[in-house]
């Protein structure tokens, strides 16, 4: 009798617990598996617009030798490899900075540094395109300090436009991670830098040696995202360079996007592109897991 | 000896103090840069003069002779409030869905759940642009918001914060004889107020600044979000930088509103995802 209850009672709490999650389930469903199997299966059809047929591996084939496609490819890795360890690095300095807690004015710092953090994507780079202008304000001030002498070609040349691309994330992103950095310090057990202090270990050295070590998980996840984030950059690059110049700040996100709405759309193809930062994602995702897994 | 040590700790406080105001003087001053920019013409701009000028009032004039700022801005929060109130609804009623009533089937759903955590948004926008194009959906608002209602993140987050949801809450409603949903409603989302503070942040940053999305769905000049509006002044051959910065400040003072009046919940919901 009683068991009869209390599978009654699973039961009942099964179909409240399924009526609770299903809304969610469903529309995940629709708009994130459905559509993700879908575009895998996309990624081996070949043609343009409409007319499309099964192409087997065609599109794999396609990437290897699309020259533009390695561009993007190379470009998107090389913003990864060079703007996020500098990031995380500015950010971690700030937060051991900030972390005193006799700093003078530290709540006008804190607030300061994260107020990038505030604007849309398309508004700070609608700023910057203004500020990096060729007479614009900072190459004004970069010459007015006497850095340079010609102003630079931020939007024009190459290895600027990266440049500015980089300076610009970097910009966004740096109080953000510096946040996660900041809770995560402020968790630390303040004793062990005391007796650290005491053994007359150097500030330097207590970073490298002891707060680095103990923050290892926030710095992977903020790594993990901030990779994510990067491999998935549009949004400026579509407003400060367009990609270009001659596609030198053209990223995987911005050539999807070309590929489809732009030129004649070849939705094949454009899926297989977009295969290839799940490819990278998934990639990073194990890593970190392994390494976090390593840690126990 | 002890002058020495003295000595040395105020270089170290020195540095930090230039370096930190270096920092937030960079930090800021695209900021500064915005305001002062829509006091000047394009001109000024465009050749970096970095004082106010006389044009405020003309730029303001001019946005408001090329945009129809009041649908814009209707448009913009049209979309954000209803993305908001249901995306939190949804995702709340899930998070408290799976940590409460917990069963191996809906375990294994939750960890597909967070492996699309993983999925760029790259990847799904050509299936969603053609089946939004089939149903005929595009060049509406609908299209926008449909596919961010069901939030991994969100829903991560809900999950997350209702652990810390005491039970003996639940058990006390239910000897009062409340059902399931009423528990929700009456108990759950009261109690979990700041969690619902910080995740309609999230959601709100999220919505009114899309860009990628709108930007492909969106045809029409009167659906426009702000967001839109302003990236198409700015990608103008020509474009009148006066009256972009204008659009750029209307564009960010809802945000910047929402951190300064929510300043703890703002970076709760930031920090959400490692706790």
């Amino acid at each position: 009798m009683s068991s009869q209850r209390a599978e009654q009672l699973g039961r009942y709490k099964n179909i409240t617990g399924w009526m609770f999650v299903s809304p969610a389930l469903v529309l995940m469903g629709i708009f994130m598996i459905y559509p993700i199997l879908w575009s895998l299966w996309m990624s081996f059809q070949t043609g343009k617009g409409i007319r499309t047929k099964f192409g087997g591996f065609d599109n794999i084939v396609r990437l290897a030798n699309d020259p533009i496609f390695i561009k993007a490819l190379v470009n998107t890795m090389t913003f990864l490899a060079i703007q996020v360890p500098i990031m995380i690095f500015l950010a971690l300095i700030m937060a051991s900075l900030l972390n005193k807690s006799n700093l003078w004015a530290r709540g006008w710092f804190r607030t300061a540094i994260f107020l990038p953090c505030v604007t849309s994507l398309v508004a700070y780079s609608i700023l910057f395109k203004s500020m990096f202008a060729i007479d614009g304000v900072v190459n004004q001030s970069l010459m007015f300090i006497g850095i340079v002498d010609d102003p630079i070609g931020w939007l024009t040349d190459p290895f600027w436009a990266k440049t500015l691309i980089i300076i610009s994330i970097t910009w966004r992103w740096t109080g953000y991670n510096m946040i996660f950095y900041l809770s995560a310090m402020q968790n630390i057990d303040s004793s062990i830098y005391e007796a650290a202090r005491i053994d007359g270990i150097s500030a330097w050295r207590r970073m490298i040696s002891l707060t680095i070590p103990m923050m290892k998980p926030v710095i992977l996840f903020t790594t993990v995202t901030s990779t994510i984030g990067t491999l998935q950059l549009f949004d400026e690059v579509n407003i400060l360079t367009l990609g270009g110049p001659s596609d030198s700040t053209l990223t995987l996100s911005l050539y999807i996007f070309n590929l489809t709405f732009k030129f004649m759309p070849s939705y094949g193809y454009a899926a297989t592109v977009s295969y290839v930062i799940v490819l990278i994602v998934v990639i990073l995702a194990y890593l970190q897991f392994r390494v976090s897994r390593e840690r126990k | 000896m002890m002058k020495n040590l003295s000595l040395k700790l105020n270089f170290a406080d020195f540095f930090t103090y230039v370096f930190l105001t270096f920092m937030a003087f960079l930090s800021i001053f695209p900021f500064i840069w915005m305001v002062i920019g829509a006091t000047n013409n394009t001109t000024d701009i465009a050749k970096g003069k970095a004082s106010f000028g006389d044009q405020f009032l003309i730029n303001v004039a001019k946005f408001f002779e090329q945009v129809d700022v009041p649908l814009i801005f209707w448009n913009s929060s049209k979309i954000t409030i209803i993305s908001c109130f249901f995306t939190l609804g949804i995702a709340s009623m899930a998070g408290y869905g799976f940590e409460v009533f917990r069963s191996k089937p809906r375990e294994r759903l939750y960890t597909i759940v967070l492996l699309t955590l993983m999925i760029p948004f790259a990847a799904l926008m050509i299936p969603l642009f053609i089946s939004i194009a089939k149903v005929g959906l595009i060049n509406t608002h609908a299209a926008i918001i449909l596919p961010g209602l069901a939030s991994a993140f969100i829903i991560f987050y809900f999950r997350q914060s209702t652990k810390a949801f005491p039970g003996e809450l639940r058990d006390a409603a239910k000897v009062d004889g409340l059902k399931e949903w009423q528990i929700f409603i009456y108990i759950y989302l009261p109690v979990m107020k700041s969690t619902y503070a910080a995740a309609f942040i999230i959601v709100f940053m999220a919505s009114w600044n899309n860009y990628l999305w709108p930007l492909i769905v969106l045809q029409s000049n009167e659906l426009k979000t702000i967001t839109l509006v302003i990236s198409s002044l700015a990608s103008a051959y020509y474009p009148d930088y006066g009256v972009v910065m204008v659009g750029t400040i209307m564009a960010t003072l809802p945000t910047l509103a929402i951190f300064f009046l929510m300043q703890r919940q703002f970076v709760q919901g930031m920090l959400g995802a490692v706790k």
